[in-house]
């Protein structure tokens, strides 16, 4: 007979609690998983921000255009390498309430500024050819069973009118954090048909991405990019990609701070569920601590089997409840719109966040059982009527 | 015989909020090697106290406790764990099997803190259920045995280890008569064959009448031998 199955006996003693008690821990595990997937999902622009690229923008807000004439100007200060720009086009495509990203871009060089689009050599040289192409991800592709040569109808509403766009390159993610949910087509297509259609509003960029030589001088750049432009009627401002990403978070910020609290305030909840049955349990066997101390266990063993006890319970609950959590976060990713998250699955610093939440509980759960039998002479536990 | 047991001058009280109860008063005793010798007397006369001192699950406030040659009062607590396992087998009245262990790994129990292999372990166990007559409830759990079968179990996982002596605390106190008697006749088996020391608290004169020497206890006091 050994320890482990004395603990595992000891476990199964009250199968009903015990049974209760993994379930509480392996649905207190899910929540924390499917709550942390959501807020690594959030973050995931941020984790997929390049060093060597800077946004500028309009100064006072973001929907503001910034005029086309920028272009050339910020190129011209040293240390940009290229400089790329988009418009968000937003629109609808078969259903207003599945999103993706729509982006009116720089042709000529948005793709080499965001190299984790990968596209082959043909979809690119075909994709420049023609103006009134797109690249799609291949989530969108797999979303809507496209593929190359099909026409996307899109519907305008910043960009009023019916747009259609000929598919001419699907993109494959480089990273894991890459978004491949955006499509992205000729900014000059929308350009030309503005000017014709709206005058006035040709000639609009939403924002430029510089690229630079050398990350470490990334303010210098964005101070000096946006020296360029003050006290005109388009001031701008620049920073790096990940602080604008952040900038878009900044709104949602409370949601996504108070999911992040609420995530380990499960884990403090179930600790007490835990706590509460090790002391239930510790408390109905002191008469058997007794017997052990009796017959020359020491105090080693007394915290083995406790704390052995506690971490096979936590573990057990942690386990089942990171094995539900993937089936549950794939059906949870079915109900929220497509595109919404561009990557929504379970990352392993959460699983690892999970079980070391598990061998926490664990350990936690058992300091005041151990201490309690620790502390209890042997005459006074087999005086214990529990 | 040599003495086995030496208690000298122990005086043993406890703190109940502020107020010091003496439970013994400057007891002496000896115990002889091999020797049986039953504690008798009213509730709350020291018995169980007593018992607790000399197989070191308790301490004295003053006095020495010396056991097979150790002055156990001076060890320290793991030390005096360790020295229990190896010199005293403890019957307590109440079995106190651990209920999810089967009757031989309950005798296997201070086994697990010796160096023996596997196949000596279930030797020694098998050994020890054999000597107590539940050569073949080996796979029982408590609760499908008897109070006396359970009895015999505790009285197996007790000499297990072949400790020289034994304490038991009202061994009987929860059996009926024929179990009762069974528990005896093996104890005193235990003493004859294999030399037992035993040390045994009980109420009943019955059971007490099995023993070499029956010392009385009263308020603490022990009661002077008749010669």
């Amino acid at each position: 007979m050994k320890v482990f199955k004395l603990i595992f006996k000891n476990t199964l003693r009250h199968k009903l609690r015990s049974i209760l008690t993994v379930s509480g821990i392996a649905v207190a595990v899910i929540a924390f998983g499917l709550l942390r997937t959501v807020v690594t999902a959030w973050y995931v622009g941020v984790e997929a921000s390049a060093a060597d690229r800077l946004i500028t923008r309009q100064a006072v807000s973001f929907i503001f255009p910034l005029p086309y004439a920028y272009r050339d100007k910020i190129s011209s200060v040293p240390g940009v390498g290229e400089v790329t720009f988009a418009n968000w086009f937003q629109g609808v495509y078969i259903d207003k309430n599945q999103f993706f990203a729509r982006l009116a871009v720089d042709a000529n060089t948005f793709l080499d500024v965001y190299p984790e689009f990968v596209l082959s050599p043909k979809e690119i040289s075909d994709f420049k050819k023609e103006k009134n192409s797109c690249v799609i991800g291949e989530k969108i592709a797999g979303q809507y069973n496209l593929k190359i040569g099909d026409v996307m109808a899109i519907e305008g509403d910043i960009y009023p009118g019916r747009w259609d766009f000929v598919i001419r390159g699907i993109y494959k993610p480089k990273y894991k954090t890459t978004d491949a949910t955006q499509m992205m087509f000729h900014w000059d297509y929308v350009d030309d048909r503005m000017r014709e259609e709206m005058p006035g509003r040709e000639g609009d960029v939403g924002w430029y991405v510089v690229k630079i030589n050398d990350p470490s001088k990334s303010g210098e750049i964005s101070r000096e990019i946006d020296a360029l432009f003050k006290n005109s009627p388009a001031e701008t401002k620049t920073e790096t990609e990940r602080a604008f990403q952040q900038g878009f978070l900044a709104s949602t910020s409370a949601i996504i701070t108070s999911m992040n609290v609420l995530s380990f305030v499960i884990i403090g909840i179930i600790m007490l569920v835990l706590a509460n049955t090790m002391i239930m349990a510790a408390r109905e066997r002191t008469r058997e601590y007794a017997v052990f101390k009796t017959l020359g266990f020491s105090a080693r063993h007394l915290v083995g089997l406790i704390m052995g006890e506690s971490l096979f319970m936590a573990l057990l609950g942690g386990g089942v409840g990171l094995l539900i959590t993937f089936p549950i976060v794939n059906g949870f990713a079915e109900f929220i719109p497509k595109g919404f998250f561009p990557v929504f699955e379970i990352e392993p610093v959460t699983i690892i966040l999970a079980v070391s939440a598990a061998v926490i509980i664990g350990i936690a759960a058992a300091i005041f059982p151990i201490q309690r039998a620790l502390r209890t002479r042997i005459v006074d536990g087999f005086r214990f009527v529990g | 015989m040599s003495d086995i047991i030496n208690i000298l001058n122990v005086r043993k009280s406890y703190w109940r909020d502020s107020m010091e109860i003496s439970v013994l008063h400057n007891i002496s005793l000896t115990v002889k090697e091999g020797e049986f010798i039953a504690l008798m007397g009213p509730s709350g006369s020291g018995k169980t106290t007593l018992l607790n001192l000399l197989s070191g699950i308790d301490r004295p406030t003053s006095g020495s406790v010396t056991v097979a040659g150790t002055n156990i009062a001076a060890l320290s607590e793991s030390a005096l764990a360790k020295w229990r396992s190896s010199n005293i087998g403890f019957v307590f009245q109440f079995y106190n099997l651990i209920p999810v262990l089967t009757a031989f790994e309950n005798v296997e129990l201070p086994l697990l803190l010796t160096n023996l292999s596997k196949a000596e372990r279930k030797k020694h166990v098998q050994t020890s259920l054999e000597i107590v007559g539940l050569g073949d409830r080996m796979y029982y759990y408590p609760k499908q045995l008897s109070g006396g079968q359970e009895q015999r179990v505790a009285i197996a996982r007790a000499i297990v280890t072949d400790p020289a002596i034994l304490v038991a605390d009202e061994p009987t106190g929860d059996l009926d008569r024929n179990s009762a008697d069974e528990i005896l006749t093996l104890m005193e088996r235990l003493n004859k064959e294999f030399n037992k020391t035993i040390v045994m608290v009980t109420h009943d004169p019955h059971a007490a009448s099995k023993a070499h020497l029956i010392r009385n206890l009263d308020k603490g006091d022990l009661i002077p031998e008749l010669v």
